[in-house]
Protein backbone atom coordinates (compact mmCIF):
# COMPACT_ATOMS: atom_id res chain seq x y z
CA UNK A 1 0.00 0.00 0.00
CA UNK A 2 2.88 2.37 0.77
CA UNK A 3 4.29 1.49 -2.65
CA UNK A 4 0.98 2.50 -4.24
CA UNK A 5 0.98 5.83 -2.37
CA UNK A 6 4.57 6.52 -3.43
CA UNK A 7 3.77 5.64 -7.04
CA UNK A 8 0.74 7.97 -6.84
CA UNK A 9 2.98 10.79 -5.63
CA UNK A 10 5.47 10.08 -8.42
CA UNK A 11 2.61 10.07 -10.97
CA UNK A 12 1.62 13.55 -9.78
CA UNK A 13 5.22 14.76 -10.07
CA UNK A 14 5.51 13.46 -13.66
CA UNK A 15 2.10 14.95 -14.43
CA UNK A 16 2.99 18.43 -13.20
CA UNK A 17 6.46 18.35 -14.72
CA UNK A 18 5.54 17.01 -18.17
CA UNK A 19 1.87 17.87 -18.67
CA UNK A 20 0.58 14.31 -18.85
CA UNK A 21 -2.16 12.64 -16.82
CA UNK A 22 0.13 10.28 -14.93
CA UNK A 23 -1.60 7.12 -16.12
CA UNK A 24 1.78 5.62 -17.01
CA UNK A 25 2.36 5.25 -13.23
CA UNK A 26 -1.25 5.11 -11.96
CA UNK A 27 -2.13 2.06 -14.06
CA UNK A 28 0.82 -0.13 -12.95
CA UNK A 29 0.26 0.98 -9.33
CA UNK A 30 -3.37 -0.17 -9.61
CA UNK A 31 -2.64 -3.46 -11.41
CA UNK A 32 0.69 -4.64 -9.99
CA UNK A 33 0.40 -3.23 -6.45
CA UNK A 34 -3.35 -3.00 -5.78
CA UNK A 35 -4.41 -6.01 -7.85
CA UNK A 36 -6.96 -4.47 -10.23
CA UNK A 37 -7.54 -5.89 -13.72
CA UNK A 38 -6.18 -3.85 -16.65
CA UNK A 39 -9.66 -2.59 -17.61
CA UNK A 40 -10.60 -1.52 -14.05
CA UNK A 41 -7.14 -0.01 -13.50
CA UNK A 42 -7.42 2.16 -16.62
CA UNK A 43 -10.91 3.32 -15.62
CA UNK A 44 -9.85 4.00 -12.02
CA UNK A 45 -6.76 5.84 -13.23
CA UNK A 46 -9.02 8.29 -15.10
CA UNK A 47 -10.72 9.31 -11.85
CA UNK A 48 -7.34 9.75 -10.12
CA UNK A 49 -6.18 11.94 -13.02
CA UNK A 50 -8.98 14.54 -12.57
CA UNK A 51 -7.69 16.23 -9.36
CA UNK A 52 -4.08 15.99 -10.56
CA UNK A 53 -4.84 17.62 -13.91
CA UNK A 54 -7.01 20.30 -12.26
CA UNK A 55 -4.38 21.22 -9.67
CA UNK A 56 -1.58 21.11 -12.26
CA UNK A 57 -3.55 23.24 -14.72
CA UNK A 58 -4.45 25.72 -11.96
CA UNK A 59 -0.77 26.11 -10.93
CA UNK A 60 0.35 26.43 -14.54
CA UNK A 61 -2.39 29.01 -15.11
CA UNK A 62 -0.98 31.02 -12.20
CA UNK A 63 2.48 30.76 -13.78
CA UNK A 64 0.94 32.08 -17.04
CA UNK A 65 1.48 28.81 -18.90
CA UNK A 66 -2.06 27.85 -19.92
CA UNK A 67 -3.83 28.71 -23.16
CA UNK A 68 -7.34 28.09 -21.81
CA UNK A 69 -9.09 28.38 -25.16
CA UNK A 70 -6.68 25.91 -26.78
CA UNK A 71 -7.02 23.53 -23.82
CA UNK A 72 -10.82 23.61 -24.07
CA UNK A 73 -10.80 22.96 -27.83
CA UNK A 74 -8.35 20.07 -27.47
CA UNK A 75 -10.23 18.60 -24.50
CA UNK A 76 -13.69 18.86 -26.07
CA UNK A 77 -12.63 17.39 -29.42
CA UNK A 78 -10.84 14.52 -27.74
CA UNK A 79 -14.20 13.26 -26.50
CA UNK A 80 -15.11 12.66 -30.15
CA UNK A 81 -11.75 10.98 -30.72
CA UNK A 82 -12.24 8.64 -27.76
CA UNK A 83 -15.53 7.36 -29.17
CA UNK A 84 -13.88 6.75 -32.57
CA UNK A 85 -10.87 5.12 -30.89
CA UNK A 86 -12.97 2.71 -28.84
CA UNK A 87 -14.98 1.77 -31.94
CA UNK A 88 -11.81 1.24 -34.01
CA UNK A 89 -10.14 -0.79 -31.25
CA UNK A 90 -12.86 -3.40 -31.70
CA UNK A 91 -12.27 -3.86 -35.44
CA UNK A 92 -8.53 -3.27 -35.96
CA UNK A 93 -5.63 -5.59 -35.04
CA UNK A 94 -4.73 -4.24 -31.58
CA UNK A 95 -1.18 -5.62 -31.39
CA UNK A 96 -0.12 -4.10 -34.72
CA UNK A 97 -1.56 -0.74 -33.64
CA UNK A 98 0.26 -0.86 -30.30
CA UNK A 99 3.57 -1.56 -32.03
CA UNK A 100 2.90 1.19 -34.59
CA UNK A 101 2.17 3.69 -31.82
CA UNK A 102 5.30 2.56 -29.92
CA UNK A 103 7.35 3.25 -33.06
CA UNK A 104 5.67 6.65 -33.47
CA UNK A 105 6.41 7.52 -29.81
CA UNK A 106 10.08 6.65 -30.37
CA UNK A 107 10.18 8.86 -33.48
CA UNK A 108 8.67 11.78 -31.54
CA UNK A 109 11.14 11.12 -28.70
CA UNK A 110 13.98 11.46 -31.23
CA UNK A 111 12.57 14.81 -32.36
CA UNK A 112 12.56 16.05 -28.75
CA UNK A 113 16.12 14.79 -28.25
CA UNK A 114 17.24 16.62 -31.39
CA UNK A 115 15.59 19.83 -30.09
CA UNK A 116 17.38 19.32 -26.78
CA UNK A 117 20.83 18.92 -28.32
CA UNK A 118 20.22 21.78 -30.78
CA UNK A 119 19.24 24.08 -27.89
CA UNK A 120 22.26 22.98 -25.86
CA UNK A 121 24.50 23.65 -28.85
CA UNK A 122 23.08 27.16 -29.25
CA UNK A 123 23.44 27.87 -25.53
CA UNK A 124 27.24 27.91 -26.04
CA UNK A 125 26.90 30.97 -28.31
CA UNK A 126 26.40 34.36 -26.57
CA UNK A 127 22.70 35.13 -26.62
CA UNK A 128 21.30 37.97 -28.67
CA UNK A 129 18.19 39.40 -26.99
CA UNK A 130 15.09 39.09 -29.15
CA UNK A 131 11.70 40.69 -28.44
CA UNK A 132 9.15 38.22 -27.16
CA UNK A 133 5.42 38.68 -27.24
CA UNK A 134 4.52 35.37 -25.57
CA UNK A 135 5.00 34.25 -21.98
CA UNK A 136 8.59 34.64 -20.73
CA UNK A 137 10.82 31.61 -21.09
CA UNK A 138 14.20 31.09 -19.57
CA UNK B 1 -4.89 32.09 -39.84
CA UNK B 2 -6.85 31.88 -36.59
CA UNK B 3 -9.18 29.26 -38.03
CA UNK B 4 -6.19 27.26 -39.28
CA UNK B 5 -4.87 27.22 -35.75
CA UNK B 6 -8.27 26.16 -34.41
CA UNK B 7 -8.35 23.32 -36.94
CA UNK B 8 -4.90 22.17 -35.79
CA UNK B 9 -6.07 22.29 -32.16
CA UNK B 10 -9.20 20.33 -33.09
CA UNK B 11 -7.07 17.74 -34.89
CA UNK B 12 -4.78 17.53 -31.86
CA UNK B 13 -7.75 16.89 -29.56
CA UNK B 14 -9.25 14.30 -31.89
CA UNK B 15 -5.89 12.50 -32.22
CA UNK B 16 -5.39 12.52 -28.44
CA UNK B 17 -8.86 11.05 -27.89
CA UNK B 18 -8.36 8.49 -30.66
CA UNK B 19 -5.12 7.19 -29.16
CA UNK B 20 -6.65 7.18 -25.67
CA UNK B 21 -9.58 5.11 -26.90
CA UNK B 22 -7.34 2.75 -28.89
CA UNK B 23 -4.54 2.09 -26.40
CA UNK B 24 -5.55 3.60 -23.08
CA UNK B 25 -2.50 5.87 -23.26
CA UNK B 26 -3.07 9.23 -21.66
CA UNK B 27 -3.82 12.14 -23.92
CA UNK B 28 -0.74 14.02 -22.72
CA UNK B 29 1.78 11.92 -24.63
CA UNK B 30 -0.07 12.94 -27.81
CA UNK B 31 -1.10 16.51 -26.93
CA UNK B 32 2.27 17.86 -25.72
CA UNK B 33 4.28 16.74 -28.81
CA UNK B 34 1.63 18.08 -31.21
CA UNK B 35 1.44 21.44 -29.40
CA UNK B 36 5.24 21.78 -29.36
CA UNK B 37 6.24 20.31 -32.72
CA UNK B 38 3.18 21.21 -34.82
CA UNK B 39 1.62 24.32 -33.24
CA UNK B 40 4.86 25.89 -32.04
CA UNK B 41 3.96 26.17 -28.33
CA UNK B 42 6.80 26.58 -25.86
CA UNK B 43 7.36 23.54 -23.64
CA UNK B 44 5.90 25.13 -20.49
CA UNK B 45 2.81 26.47 -22.26
CA UNK B 46 2.29 23.12 -24.02
CA UNK B 47 2.39 21.12 -20.78
CA UNK B 48 0.16 23.61 -18.92
CA UNK B 49 -2.40 23.66 -21.72
CA UNK B 50 -2.22 19.87 -21.98
CA UNK B 51 -3.15 19.56 -18.28
CA UNK B 52 -6.22 21.77 -18.83
CA UNK B 53 -7.26 19.58 -21.78
CA UNK B 54 -6.64 16.38 -19.79
CA UNK B 55 -8.89 17.62 -16.97
CA UNK B 56 -11.73 17.92 -19.52
CA UNK B 57 -10.94 14.54 -21.14
CA UNK B 58 -10.64 12.68 -17.83
CA UNK B 59 -13.93 14.16 -16.63
CA UNK B 60 -15.82 12.88 -19.71
CA UNK B 61 -14.08 9.51 -19.64
CA UNK B 62 -14.66 9.00 -15.90
CA UNK B 63 -18.40 9.59 -16.30
CA UNK B 64 -18.46 7.05 -19.15
CA UNK B 65 -16.38 4.44 -17.26
CA UNK B 66 -18.36 5.08 -14.07
CA UNK B 67 -21.54 4.21 -15.95
CA UNK B 68 -19.96 0.84 -16.83
CA UNK B 69 -19.08 0.31 -13.14
CA UNK B 70 -15.37 -0.07 -13.88
CA UNK B 71 -14.07 2.40 -11.27
CA UNK B 72 -12.69 1.37 -7.88
CA UNK B 73 -13.24 4.61 -5.91
CA UNK B 74 -11.19 3.67 -2.83
CA UNK B 75 -8.15 2.75 -4.88
CA UNK B 76 -8.56 5.89 -7.00
CA UNK B 77 -8.27 7.91 -3.77
CA UNK B 78 -5.31 5.85 -2.61
CA UNK B 79 -3.19 6.80 -5.64
CA UNK B 80 -4.94 10.07 -6.55
CA UNK B 81 -4.64 11.90 -3.20
CA UNK B 82 -0.82 11.59 -2.90
CA UNK B 83 -0.59 12.61 -6.55
CA UNK B 84 -1.92 16.10 -5.79
CA UNK B 85 1.14 17.27 -3.78
CA UNK B 86 3.19 15.51 -6.46
CA UNK B 87 1.59 17.72 -9.11
CA UNK B 88 2.25 20.83 -7.02
CA UNK B 89 5.91 19.82 -6.72
CA UNK B 90 6.09 18.96 -10.42
CA UNK B 91 4.74 22.30 -11.64
CA UNK B 92 6.94 24.15 -9.12
CA UNK B 93 9.99 22.24 -10.28
CA UNK B 94 9.14 22.80 -13.95
CA UNK B 95 9.45 26.58 -13.57
CA UNK B 96 13.01 26.05 -12.32
CA UNK B 97 14.47 23.78 -14.97
CA UNK B 98 15.68 24.80 -18.42
CA UNK B 99 13.09 24.68 -21.20
CA UNK B 100 15.09 22.14 -23.20
CA UNK B 101 15.38 19.89 -20.13
CA UNK B 102 11.57 19.55 -20.16
CA UNK B 103 11.87 18.28 -23.75
CA UNK B 104 14.62 15.84 -22.76
CA UNK B 105 12.51 14.44 -19.90
CA UNK B 106 9.52 14.23 -22.23
CA UNK B 107 11.60 12.18 -24.69
CA UNK B 108 12.43 9.76 -21.84
CA UNK B 109 8.73 9.55 -20.96
CA UNK B 110 7.86 8.69 -24.59
CA UNK B 111 10.50 5.95 -24.59
CA UNK B 112 8.89 4.56 -21.41
CA UNK B 113 5.45 4.72 -23.09
CA UNK B 114 6.69 2.77 -26.10
CA UNK B 115 8.43 0.13 -23.94
CA UNK B 116 5.19 -0.18 -21.95
CA UNK B 117 3.18 -0.70 -25.15
CA UNK B 118 5.60 -3.30 -26.53
CA UNK B 119 5.59 -5.28 -23.28
CA UNK B 120 1.77 -5.27 -22.96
Amino acid sequence: MIVAVVMGGAAGLVSGLLGVGGGILFVPALTLVLGLSQVRAEATSLLAIIPVALVGAWRQHRYGNVDLRAGTVVGALSAVGVLAGVALANVLPQRALELAFAALALFVASRFLRRYFTARGQAEVPEIPTPRSSAPES
Amino acid sequence: MASGRTLKLAATGTAAGLFSGLFGVGGGSVIVPLLVLWLGFGERRATGTSLAAIAVIALFATVAQGAYGNIDYTKALLVGVPAVPGALAGTWLQQRVRTETIGLLFALLLIAVSVDLVLQ
